[in-house]
């Protein structure tokens, strides 16, 4: 069978094609919008939710889900402004801090759903309310940096023709997808989470250690929200708790329209910067319009996502009958 | 060999689950240099004994020695490092990933970048030719047939260093060719001096294949035998606990069929891309037999039958009217279809074996008319003892019950809704002796009863015995039609093999 055309890549090529075509249609509609500026804008904006996307692609694919990521980024959005400006710590260190507390949070996770098989759902829906709470425990007012460091940082930028240039945090957006598709394809860290999505059973059997792969996508999602977090800081230049609340009904929306699907197995990393990319168009789109109110965005999203939904059924059961038929010449 | 140590030493191996006993302490010895076949019925132990000895479960007690070192693995892929593989019963694989990724999972060649894909690829073909599988490296495993998963399967326990290779009924969706082609390698392997353990429940292949026998019934081990020193009738024997003869009594002497009209006719019906020119008719109190080569649209036809693929050309009458069923009204007008892959898509997992046979039941009423849990338990009890499905207790999860015993239910399921057709797909794959010929008597009451059925089996000599007419399919197309006087194997065969 052609695996170009396959369940796996499809979805992906289809999502392709449609962030094209809204691209260009947004381009005949409103002037200035088809050019290099718009295009790497789209990542720039949305790098925070780029990354937050990228480390929960793993744990879908697993077949499970991450709530707290939304959570996540407030709370390390807020940990270290407070600890820049408070705490006086540099801000490597201080970056540095916020990821090991991304990492521990998804570690712990991880653990209760792998150990005791609890449900990924509801684990870190807890996981939600206690990132939430220890944010709002930090602070309730927004804290405002001011270090040179980490001015120089938020406001450094490779200048490409055209008066675009990609930002500090675009180019950490590329090299988290980079990274995330050489661990997804190259790694058999990668194909073990894969195999887990598929049947976690025969997985378990087929020797994949189940348990420490299934932590390590947790951990993955959690050092990949809080670094989002720290993306959405640089972004804003301030701290502040409840950013991010509700991005993590945004990131699954990306991972699904990328072609990741809820059920685990199916999916792939490039794919969820398609979804974010998507949405990205969309938002700009709605902003260029200036008629348009702000929420036309989630309407938009909302019947997008269906759509997508509507269309990996359809792929699927294609594949199902497909399969039924699939000849079975050995020999 | 060394005589002294054998290659594997199991003594006193204990396990227990909640409520069954499943391993009574049972002593194993595997030589070098040999084929050593496990038998016994459903639920014996054969499997959870493998599965201890792979690390899947902890025993309870017992040691186990390879080479004469004490091992105790925690996970199949300890095993592998103390030179055991395993190709575990039903198939194990990740369905999403493709072939080559399945073979190499969890020891993938790599190099300075991570996975060597054209590594991968390279030992995917070794592999492959080992067991003389010709498909596409790249097609996802989902994709391809039963038996080329199967295949796919033993590469990759092959594709190890081992010195112990265990295969759990490797050969139950393989064709002839299929298992001439795997016990030649596996001769080879013997000959290299590998140990293998062999399950399966195709006493022809023991008497092949195999050059001893130990014999599990009930969690006990019955003993160890020389296979060639071994007949037949007595191995049966020791596998059932009772003798042999009796289980002939169900066998079949008159056919009448009770019915006059066809209920059910197909002329030149099927699916384009599927299986075509399907003609027979069915009245009631007939066993329409469907022979042909794996891949020869056997499974196609069962599911046209049952709607669940719908055809494009030709008539399919269901009581003189033209009908276009999808499975809920085919259940509802009486028809009902038992799965060939019942891992998949036949069982429920995590449901109690109770309301896994209740479920057709249930559909078949209003959802607000729930079966009460008494009458359930009466409808399971029923059904349970008719196939003697052990163990007896229906409360338990049917994921828990051995192979065999998952398709027992499964029949209980459909024999519970008591349909006047009943489509068959393999019902005794990965059954054992006993329980076969059960089935098979079961067929034979039921339809002296006026009952119908259309029976898929690989086994010539069980779709023989219980047809009252052989459809034989070859390419995906019905050709030739036997009666039942005509039927024997030689005609079979021929009408299979024929080239036009
Ligand atoms: N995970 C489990 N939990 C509880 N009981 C189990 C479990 N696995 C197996 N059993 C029980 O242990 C007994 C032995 O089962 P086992 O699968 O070893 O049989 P088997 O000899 O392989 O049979 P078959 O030929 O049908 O595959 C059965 O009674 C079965 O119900
Ligand atoms: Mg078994």
């Amino acid at each position: 069978m052609n695996r170009f055309l396959s369940q796996e890549r499809l979805p992906v090529l289809i999502t392709s094609v449609v962030a094209i075509a809204m691209f260009l249609i947004a381009g005949f509609k409103y002037d200035n919008f088809l050019t290099l500026r718009v295009f790497f804008n789209l990542f720039s904006d949305n790098a925070f939710l780029g990354i937050v996307a990228v480390g929960l692609t793993f744990v879908i694919l697993t077949g499970g889900i991450d709530l707290s990521v939304g959570s996540m980024v407030g709370c390390s959005s807020i940990m270290l402004a407070t600890l820049i400006r408070d705490s006086q710590v540099a801000p490597p260190l201080a970056v540095g801090i916020v990821l090991a507390f991304g990492c521990l949070i998804g570690l712990t996770q991880g653990f209760l759903i792998a150990r005791f098989e609890l449900q990924p759902f509801l684990v870190t829906l807890a996981g939600l309310f206690l990132c939430r709470g220890i944010a709002l425990r930090i602070s309730q007012q927004s804290v405002q940096i001011d270090h040179p460091l980490f001015d120089q940082w938020a406001s450094f930028s490779i200048a490409l023709p055209q008066k675009s240039s990609l930002s500090f945090a675009a180019l950490l957006l590329f090299l988290v997808v980079g990274i995330g598709w050489y661990l997804s394809r190259l790694r058999p860290f990668g194909r073990a989470i894969y195999a887990i999505g598929g049947n976690r059973q025969s997985a378990e059997l087929m020797g994949v250690p189940v348990r420490k792969t299934l932590i390590g996508a947790y951990v993955i999602s959690g050092i990949c929200a809080a670094l989002g977090g720290v993306v959405f800081t640089l972004y804003t230049q301030s701290g502040n708790a409840v950013s991010g609340t509700g991005l993590e009904l945004d990131a699954i929306a990306a991972v699904v329209i990328g072609g990741t699907l809820l059920r685990g197995g199916y999916g792939s990393v490039p794919g969820s910067l398609l979804g974010v990319c998507v949405l990205g168009i969309v938002q700009t789109a709605i902003t260029f319009d200036g008629t348009l109110s702000s929420w036309w965005t989630k309407i938009v999203i909302g019947v997008l996502l269906l759509g997508f939904l509507l269309l990996q059924r359809w792929i699927e059961s294609a594949a199902l009958s497909r399969r039924a038929l699939a000849p079975s010449g050995t020999n | 060999m060394s005589e002294s140590t054998p290659l594997l030493h199991l003594q006193g191996i204990d396990k227990r689950f909640p409520g069954v006993h499943a391993l009574k302490g049972i002593d194993f010895e595997l030589e070098t240099e040999e084929i050593h076949a496990l038998l016994g019925e459903n639920g014996a132990g054969k499997s959870t004994l493998i599965k201890v000895l792979t690390g899947v479960h902890a025993a309870d007690g017992g040691s186990i020695c390879i080479e004469g070192r004490q091992i105790a693995p925690r996970n199949p892929n300890e095993a592998v490092t103390f030179g055991i593989s395993t190709v575990y019963q039903e198939v194990n694989l990740a369905p999403n990933l493709s072939v080559a990724e399945n073979i190499c999972l969890g020891r993938e060649p790599r190099n300075v970048f991570g996975i060597d894909w054209r590594a991968v690829g390279e030992r995917t073909k070794s592999a492959l030719n080992r067991v003389g599988l010709r498909v596409d490296p790249q097609r996802l495993v989902g994709d391809i047939s039963i038996a080329e998963q199967q295949l796919v399967a033993i590469a990759r326990a092959l594709d190890v260093e081992a010195k112990v290779l265990i295969l759990d009924e490797p050969t139950s969706s393989l064709d002839q060719d299929e298992v001439a082609q795997l016990f030649a390698t596996l001769r080879r392997l013997r000959e290299e001096g590998m140990g293998i353990i062999f399950v399966t429940h195709f006493l022809d292949q023991v008497y092949e294949i195999s050059d001893r026998i130990t014999v599990l019934r009930n969690g006990e081990r019955i003993g160890t035998f020389q296979t060639d020193e071994l007949p037949r009738i007595e191995l049966v024997s020791h596998m059932i606990g009772r003798s042999a003869e009796s289980l002939e009594h169900g066998a079949m002497a008159s056919h009448e069929v009770s019915g006059h009209e066809p209920f059910l006719t197909v002329t030149n019906f099927g699916k384009r891309g599927s299986v075509q020119d399907l003609n027979f008719e069915i009245r009631s109190g007939e066993v329409i037999g469907l022979a042909g080569l794996l891949g020869s649209g056997r499974t196609e036809t069962a599911r046209l039958l049952f709607g669940i693929d719908h055809g494009t050309e030709g008539g399919y009458q269901l009581d003189n009217r033209s009908a276009h069923l999808t499975p809920r009204s085919a259940i509802s007008r009486g028809v009902g279809l038992n799965v060939e892959d019942r891992k998949a898509e036949g069982i429920f997992p995590g449901l109690s074996i109770r309301e896994n046979m209740v479920v057709v039941a249930q559909v078949k009423r209003r959802w607000w008319q729930r079966i009460s849990t008494a009458e359930q338990k009466q409808v399971a009890d029923e059904y349970v003892s008719a196939l003697q499905l052990q163990p007896p207790n229906t409360d338990r999860n049917i994921e828990n019950l051995s192979g065999g015993n998952q398709q027992k239910a499964l029949l209980g399921r459909w024999l519970a809704v008591e349909p006047r057709l009943l489509l068959l797909d393999e019902p005794t794959r990965g059954i054992d002796i006993g329980a076969k010929f059960e089935i098979m008597a079961l067929v034979e009451r039921l339809r002296l009863e006026g009952k119908s059925f259309v029976f898929i089996s690989s086994e010539l000599s069980e779709v023989i015995r219980v047809s009252s007419r052989i459809v034989v399919l070859r390419d995906r197309r019905a050709v030739t039609t036997i009666s039942r006087a005509e039927a024997n194997e030689e005609a079979v065969v021929a009408a299979i093999a024929k080239h036009e």
